[in-house]
């Protein structure tokens, strides 16, 4: 079943016009781009990509698509402070697109908010790992990287388990103590988030 | 209505308790015999007199004890109040609908003198007695959000109207049914009720979604809802879900006409003037099962809807753990015949 | 259960502002002081025309400080289904008007980091009051306005008076136009768009800034849509049971309301969509004139919009 607070990633769709257009992608990401188009499209010669690789290989793949503008980033980080200056000067034409994993794609469309541009008018598409962020909603400290629920915080200690509620907001999950009730029972953890 | 405050305690020792006027105005929220979750909505307006819905904002008995218990939990996490900085405009509005409501329902408990934008307001029940500026957070305590909050019962949500949908975006939650205003700040109508089961499957929510969108100025809404809590506890939050959870194990066939109670939220939805945001007041009434079983034809009742309620809906709600001790509790009240239509007493 | 959210209201003043604008003052009967509205917000004005119930959306273009009084601006349409012909030449100072609370379909967007007003006409009122609270609290904003002449445009020299770098006007009769395009292209990231005047206006300015590759959520739209006249029909209210004739200059839905059915509706210009109403039968056309149902659910043709939309044929059943 869909999760309803969650963000919609409808997937990258190359056919809607701007003046301009800048991708930011990340890992796998990439790939949302690079099975969409060849290197003759002609809104490359419009296009920006900031490309933050951690640890996956289509540098060389984005380079041949020889878009108006290349940028690869040694950190998510160092992309997204580079995507903010961007932004400062851009205008309404321009068309935002962003890749990767879903925490990648919430610290984007959270950067993009700063400049006034609304979540819905980003298009996104989700790539790589599904691991979670979660915020445990008793301590209030975040969990990075989470695969398996339930799991214990490893702030507060409480042994939570991953509600399929997202807060865009603070780009996590929701994570609620599983024994509450019962304090003596540790469910067995199950992977489900790789 | 001549109102006697009671002084009790909401945690601990638990000495909240209804008096038989509180039982008798309770809003019982099942007008038939089962259970099934719908928007029903109405128009709020102004209902028979020894009511919960006779004033459009409704102090009780229970008024100032409330009031403590929440300023003890804002003491202990004040993010239970929050509101994002474009909400100044709409916590203003507030400010001046819930004193407005207040002063003309009771005038004895309530008053607000204007003169222009300077204002005089007395709530005598918490001693309070300020001058201030409309428009002006200098001259108040606290943002008027927080300032009228911690003087009127019941948790609010104040939410912004924009892109077609509505956006949590200001609130005090300090008695909620499991919901954090921390973590749902900021989200949108279909976000911020993600976990309700079955009710996305059904439509409900669009519909809601469009119903409330279309609330107009002068013309509230309301709606009931519902859950069960262990305990007459307000602060039943998910961020303190680890230290109250546990009470759920606590009932037995002995104690539960004590200790289970009835939650029943009034929900109401006001078009804000100035700032075009809507304020949905949450109010919740607790009623044990005990003094439910003292209005035969609302235990009566009780019993066939727990019956039907879907288990999901009975697991969301938090009381599938005691639901079949909830229906032997109720089932020495059903008499088999057919009980009188809507949810009053008689 | 219905309620009655109306008030009466005196006209306190006429003043004739364009050469077929006049702009009317309202006060409570009551004395008591109007509701506080938010900018963008319009009053629905009922009136008596000819023994005939209309009931008329105007933008509040008063100050939204000033509790004591609303003001409207009324453009004098030649050849309309009524209304504005009878609040030109039969209200006078002294009358009595029944208007609606104020109901807000065009409100600025909170989170907008500067904001662009585009007016035709008398689509101007609606900003008035926007620009005056975005002054007060600091906000960033430009108006374009567009008038046939200068004697045709209202309130365009007290604008230019009060925001002097932020207001500026075309004047068709002196062979000027604002060309949009250039005007859209560099925009900052963050602006929003909000376009008040006419259908043919509004859409080639979307459709500019669409292709420019503005967001969908940056556009904001008023349209003061007046419900086209047309042939005479009748139509069957399935809920209530009655039979109804629209007249030629009549609405489906002030039809309705004349046939003491109520109904919902908040623009009564075909945008907002709350007078959506389902279909049942019809062996005939439905001529759609609202802006609000998808192309799928006109063909569908069980839906329709009473404000605006009208029927030739010789059956039509609604549900209401």
């Amino acid at each position: 079943m869909a999760i309803k607070s969650r963000p919609i990633y409808n997937g990258f769709d190359l056919e809607m016009p701007a003046q301009r257009h800048i991708f930011v992608l990340e890992g796998e990401g990439a790939l949302a781009l690079l099975e969409k188009v060849n290197p003759s499209h002609p809104m490359l010669g419009q296009s920006e990509i900031l490309y933050s690789p951690v640890g996956s290989s289509h540098e060389q793949a984005i380079v041949k698509l020889n878009a108006a503008n290349f940028f690869t980033a040694p950190s998510s980080e160092i992309l997204l402070n580079r995507f903010a200056a961007i932004l400062s000067t851009a205008t309404m034409s321009t068309r935002l697109y962003a890749a990767g994993t879903e925490g990648f794609i919430g610290a984007a469309v959270n950067v993009a908010a700063r400049y006034g541009v609304k979540s819905a008018s980003i298009v996104k598409e989700h790539r790589g790992s599904l691991r979670r962020r979660v915020q445990c909603v008793h301590c209030k400290g975040f969990n990075s990287d989470i695969t398996a629920s339930p799991f214990h915080c490893e702030h507060c200690k409480l042994y939570l388990f991953v509600r399929d509620h997202f807060s865009t907001r603070l780009n996590a999950f929701q994570g609620v103590c599983v024994n509450a009730e019962e304090p003596h029972l540790f469910p067995e953890p199950v992977e489900l988030y790789q | 209505m001549d109102l006697k405050f009671t002084t009790e305690t909401y945690r601990d020792d638990f000495s909240f308790r209804n008096s038989p006027e509180a039982i008798r105005r309770y809003p019982f929220p099942f007008h038939a015999d089962s259970y099934m979750y719908a928007i029903n909505m109405e128009d709020h307006v102004a209902g028979k007199p020894g009511t919960a819905y006779e004033h459009p904002i409704d102090v009780d008995e229970h008024y100032i004890s409330e009031m403590a218990d929440r300023a003890l939990v804002l003491k202990e996490d004040p993010l239970r109040c929050q509101a994002l900085s474009h909400m100044m405009t709409a916590q203003w509005d507030t400010l001046e609908l819930l004193m407005i409501h207040q002063s003309i329902a009771y005038p004895d408990l309530f008053t607000l003198e204007r003169d222009k934008d300077k204002c005089h307001w007395i709530n005598r029940p918490l001693g309070i007695d300020d001058k201030f500026i409309f428009g002006d957070r200098s001259t108040l305590p606290y943002e008027p959000m927080e300032y009228i909050m911690r003087q009127s019962q019941g948790d609010f949500c104040i939410v912004d109207q924009r892109d077609n949908s509505l956006w949590m975006d200001a609130g005090m939650v300090t008695c909620q049914a499991d919901w954090s205003l921390d973590f749902d700040i900021g989200m949108s109508f279909m976000e911020w009720h993600a976990p309700v089961p079955m009710a996305h499957e059904l439509g409900i929510f669009d519909r809601a979604l469009k119903f409330l969108m279309n609330v107009q100025q002068g013309r509230p809404a309301r709606r009931l809802n519902w859950t069960m809590t262990v305990n007459p506890r307000l602060d039943t939050s998910p961020e303190n879900y680890h230290k109250w959870g546990s009470e759920k194990t606590t009932v037995t066939k002995e104690n539960i006409g004590a200790k289970l109670h009835l939650r029943c939220e009034l929900q109401s939805f006001w078009r804000l003037p100035r700032s075009n945001a809507l304020l949905f007041p949450i109010r919740q009434y607790l009623i044990s099962l005990n003094d439910i079983a003292t209005i035969p034809k609302w235990a009566c009742r009780m019993h066939r809807v727990l019956k039907t309620i879907p288990d999901p809906l009975a697991e969301y709600k938090g009381f599938s753990r005691n639901r079949q001790l909830a229906i032997d509790f109720f089932a020495p009240f059903d008499n088999g015949q057919e009980t009188t239509k809507g949810a009053d007493p008689e | 259960m219905t309620v009655h959210t109306e008030m009466s209201v005196t006209v306190t003043d006429i003043e004739l502002v364009a050469d077929a604008i006049k702009q009317f003052t309202l006060e409570r009967v009551d004395g008591q002081p109007m509701p506080a509205f938010a900018p963008g917000a319009h009053i629905v004005v009922s009136m008596m025309d000819a023994g005939r119930l209309r009931r008329n959306p105007y933008s509040l273009m008063s100050s939204p400080r000033d509790p004591w009084n609303f003001r409207i601006s009324v453009l004098r349409v030649e050849r309309s289904r009524g209304g504005s012909v009878f609040m030109h030449d039969v209200i006078a100072v002294g009358d009595t008007l029944t208007i609606s609370q104020p109901v807000n379909l065009f409100p600025v967007d909170i989170l907008a980091r500067r904001n662009l007003f585009i007016a035709g006409g008398v689509g101007i009122t609606p900003f008035i009051p926007m620009m005056e609270v975005l002054n007060e609290k600091g906000g960033v904003f430009e108006l374009y306005y567009s008038i046939r002449s200068r004697s045709h445009g209202a309130f365009w020299s007290e604008m230019s008076a009060l925001y002097p770098n932020r207001v500026k006007i075309a004047v068709g009769a002196e062979g000027y136009r604002f060309d949009y395009h250039e005007l859209l292209i560099n925009q900052p990231l963050g602006t929003h768009l909000y376009v008040c005047g006419p259908k043919l206006m509004l859409e080639h300015i979307f459709n500019i800034a669409r292709d420019l590759g503005w967001a969908q959520e940056n556009l904001h739209f008023e349209l003061f849509l007046a419900p086209p006249s047309g042939s005479p029909f009748t139509a069957k209210l399935a809920s209530s049971g009655k039979e109804i004739v629209v007249a030629e200059h009549q609405s489906l839905l002030e039809s309705v309301e004349e046939a003491g059915v109520d109904a919902p509706f908040l623009c009564r210009a075909g945008a907002c969509g709350q007078c959506e109403t389902r279909v049942l039968a019809s062996d005939g056309e439905i001529i759609h004139n609202d802006i609000f149902l998808t192309d799928e659910e006109r063909k569908s043709g069980t839906k329709i919009m009473p404000c605006v939309s009208r029927f030739v044929g010789v059956g039509l059943t609604i549900e209401l």
